[in-house]
């Protein structure tokens, strides 16, 4: 066989580094693990309170067997802590040579110089490097990691940390509260907008590793920031867990953009709570694609709690053989002249699975709501799978509501038409998947555009064999 | 190379859709730089052969060859064909949303020129070939042949094989539905490609655009055989009298 462009590109992922770390908590989860990692962060004591609590939340909670199966997680085999290095850096040359090796690999600080106002770069539970360009730090602006934020931002935690989404929440979001570290803290003051991108950047290199990373972004009354993330891991026998929670307070008049452009090795569960809270004619917009991982749930969720709000949930989802992506998105609608739009597509490949689940909530005070669902699945063969799940409870019935579901197939027809045109037949699928998610990539920054097609084909041409 | 091998000749072929036999026989050859009409009546076999010639997997030849530059098109692939040269022009495209015009032509155009140095004809061709059809550039940045009209996509259509340039083209029934300023366009089209290297088969059921376009050579195909084969003089021998004598005889 020849080596095509993404066996390479597969390779530059799949590559494993050979680390020593700095400190690593004992394999298995015990209020000891908590109490190291709360240790190891030098972080107040209500920290260290809030994360004990919510571990008894997480042992009470049994696990939830409603929608993908989880019961391969072996929540004893699994290191919930490892730091890679000393400390988190603001200059990329006091990286460890290793850890900068990967991410130079994947073009992080040249994306940085290039398109993003600042960067974080997580590598196993720690953020690694940070830097937030200097025209914003002026204007108040605050990204930093979400380890440091308890001890630099005390009063903004405190108010905010698990209101979005408490720690009893779910049992990923228990265990999360109990064992997080890393992930994003972002303020954005009063009416200024960052129009560049933020852009965390998520490693596991570690076998049978818990990446617990813990995202707030808080944007003040008439501010705007749009937040890009990327997640990538290599290939191990034993699976790793990926339990994050990011939480959004849109306060009012502001807009928060969160992209996700997942892409995780089909050995990760990807148990994520996403959540946000949108204030009066605040809004929010997830723009969230699921590639890779054996398992993905996760239903971006909006509240819209204030007059006139506005959530905009556009989620993408692509399961190949083994892989099982349950995702789909949440809206409730709390307030009057609120406004929802979802729109979810899907691809199941090589008897891949996908399945929209999404819940659509308009309490009795909403009064003149407007609610719009699509989903769309694209199945590429006969193995496949897709299920839809869709919920509405409409409590108010004044509420404007249009929902359109199809499952399509690629049809013999548009293969045979691309491939008279001179397309391999791998070329015409991929082709017609891109145009596909078409209305996906173009809420995307170029460069992730770019770097989704790049991610298609190498689902497309990895599959076989 | 021997002159032989750039005529695509086709030798007792069979084929035969699911549950229906189409071409039961079919002996003819179409030699390099020639216009060649292909007529007959409605479910003859023309686009039938039009798309055996260039794989359609949903249909199943059962005897017969089909050589081509030295080659035995039965054993390549579609994408192969094209590659070579091969092209058909689809009586109803499909559609495929989200996929944009602009980056299908460019993406047919490199399977056909992989060099880099060959990027460049790429925009020669297609400015020429969107004047050429009175295209706005707008057209490309639309979803190949999604929400086209009839017409529109007739023009796509005639959009590809001005960007591809093939060797052998074949144009099903491009004059169907269309009014006579688009069925111009379209003879001016050919017209423009035309070259003692190029060959094409217009695969007509009109005289119409026969007007426009004086073939060399005429075939009728009548259930599924070659039933007369003659200069352009045939055509208005078919004017006349219509199918009904091929079809007696066949019958």
């Amino acid at each position: 066989m020849p080596t095509t462009a993404a066996d390479i590109q597969r390779r530059q992922i799949n590559f494993k580094d050979d680390i020593d770390y700095v400190y690593r908590t004992p394999r298995g989860l015990t209020i000891e693990t908590v109490r190291k990692i709360s240790e190891q962060k030098k972080e107040p004591s209500w920290m260290l309170d809030r994360r004990l609590q919510a571990l008894k939340y997480f042992l009470a909670k049994p696990m939830p067997t409603w929608g993908a199966d989880l019961s391969g997680i072996n929540f004893d085999d699994i290191t919930y802590y490892i730091r890679p290095s000393e400390r988190s850096s603001t200059k990329w040359s006091e990286v460890p040579k290793k850890i900068k090796d990967t991410f130079d690999k994947i073009g992080i600080p040249k994306a940085e110089r290039k398109f993003l106002a600042g960067v974080g770069a997580q590598y196993e539970s720690e953020v690694i490097y940070h830097n937030l360009k200097e025209q914003w730090t002026k204007l108040g602006v605050v990204f930093c990691d979400m380890s440091e934020a308890p001890r630099l931002y005390p009063e903004l935690v405190k108010k905010y940390f698990g209101t979005v989404i408490p720690a009893a929440d779910n049992k990923f979001s228990a265990l999360n509260s109990a064992v997080w570290s890393g992930g994003s803290f972002i303020y954005v003051p009063k009416g200024v907008h960052v129009d560049l991108p933020l852009q965390a950047y998520f490693r596991i290199n570690a076998p049978s590793m818990g990446q617990f990373e813990r995202t707030l972004i808080i944007a003040d009354e008439g501010s705007s920031v749009h937040y890009i993330e990327g997640c990538t891991a290599p290939m191990y026998s034993k699976d790793s867990l990926h339990a994050a929670v990011v939480e959004l307070v849109a306060l009012p008049n502001s807009r928060i953009r969160y992209t996700t452009i997942q892409n995780w090795s089909s050995n990760v569960y990807n148990l994520v709570t996403k959540r946000a809270i949108a204030y009066e004619n605040a809004l929010v917009e997830w723009v969230d694609g699921n590639l890779g991982s054996k398992v993905t749930m996760k239903y971006p969720a909006v509240l819209l709690k204030g007059r006139g709000a506005r959530a905009d949930i556009l989620s993408v989802a692509f399961a190949g053989r083994g892989q099982h992506q349950d995702s789909g998105a949440k809206v409730t609608h709390l307030a009057p002249d609120t406004s929802s739009s979802i729109v979810a597509k899907s691809i199941s490949k090589d008897g891949g699975r996908t399945s929209y689940r999404g819940l659509v909530r308009v309490l009795p005070q909403a009064h003149g709501c407007r609610i719009g669902v699509r989903c769309d699945a694209l199945l590429l063969d006969k193995r496949s799978r897709s299920d839809t799940y869709p919920r509405m409870m409409i409590e108010n019935p004044q509420a404007t509501i249009e929902h359109e579901a199809t499952v399509s197939k690629i049809s013999d027809e548009q293969l045979y038409y691309l491939e008279s045109r001179g397309l391999t037949r791998e070329d015409a699928e991929r082709m017609i998947v891109v145009g596909f998610l078409e209305i996906f990539a173009k809420e995307l920054p170029m460069e992730y555009a770019v770097e989704l097609n790049r991610l298609i084909e190498l689902e497309m041409t990895g599959s076989v064999g | 190379m021997p002159t032989i091998t750039n005529t695509l000749e086709i030798h007792s072929l069979h084929a035969k859709a699911p549950g229906q036999e189409i071409l039961r026989g079919v002996d003819v050859s179409f030699p390099r730089g020639k216009i060649v009409t292909l007529m007959g009546p409605n479910g003859s076999g023309k686009s039938t052969l039009a798309h055996v010639l260039m794989g359609q997997p949903e249909f199943t030849v059962t005897k017969g060859q089909i050589r081509w530059q030295g080659k035995n098109l039965l054993r390549l692939k579609a994408w192969e064909r094209s590659r070579l040269g091969l092209f058909v022009s689809f009586q109803q495209p499909p559609e495929l949303p989200g996929v944009n015009l602009l980056e299908f032509l460019a993406t047919a155009y490199k399977a056909h020129h992989p060099k880099a140095n060959q990027q460049k004809d790429f925009d020669k061709n297609l400015r020429k070939a969107l004047s050429t059809l009175k295209l706005p550039e707008s057209f490309l940045e639309r979803s190949v042949n999604t929400g086209f009209s009839g017409g529109e996509k007739k023009k796509a259509e005639m959009l590809q094989l001005l960007v591809l340039q093939p060797k052998l083209a074949i144009l099903d029934e491009v004059d169907s539905g269309l009014d006579i300023d688009a069925l111009k366009l379209i003879s001016k089209t050919v017209r423009s490609l035309r070259s003692p290297q190029r060959t094409f088969i217009i695969i007509t059921h009109y005289q119409r655009l026969l007007q426009y376009l004086k073939p060399d050579i005429v075939h009728v195909l009548v259930n599924g055989v070659i039933a007369e084969s003659g200069s352009a003089a045939l055509v208005k021998k078919i004017e006349k009298k219509g199918y009904s004598e091929y079809l007696k005889v066949a019958s």
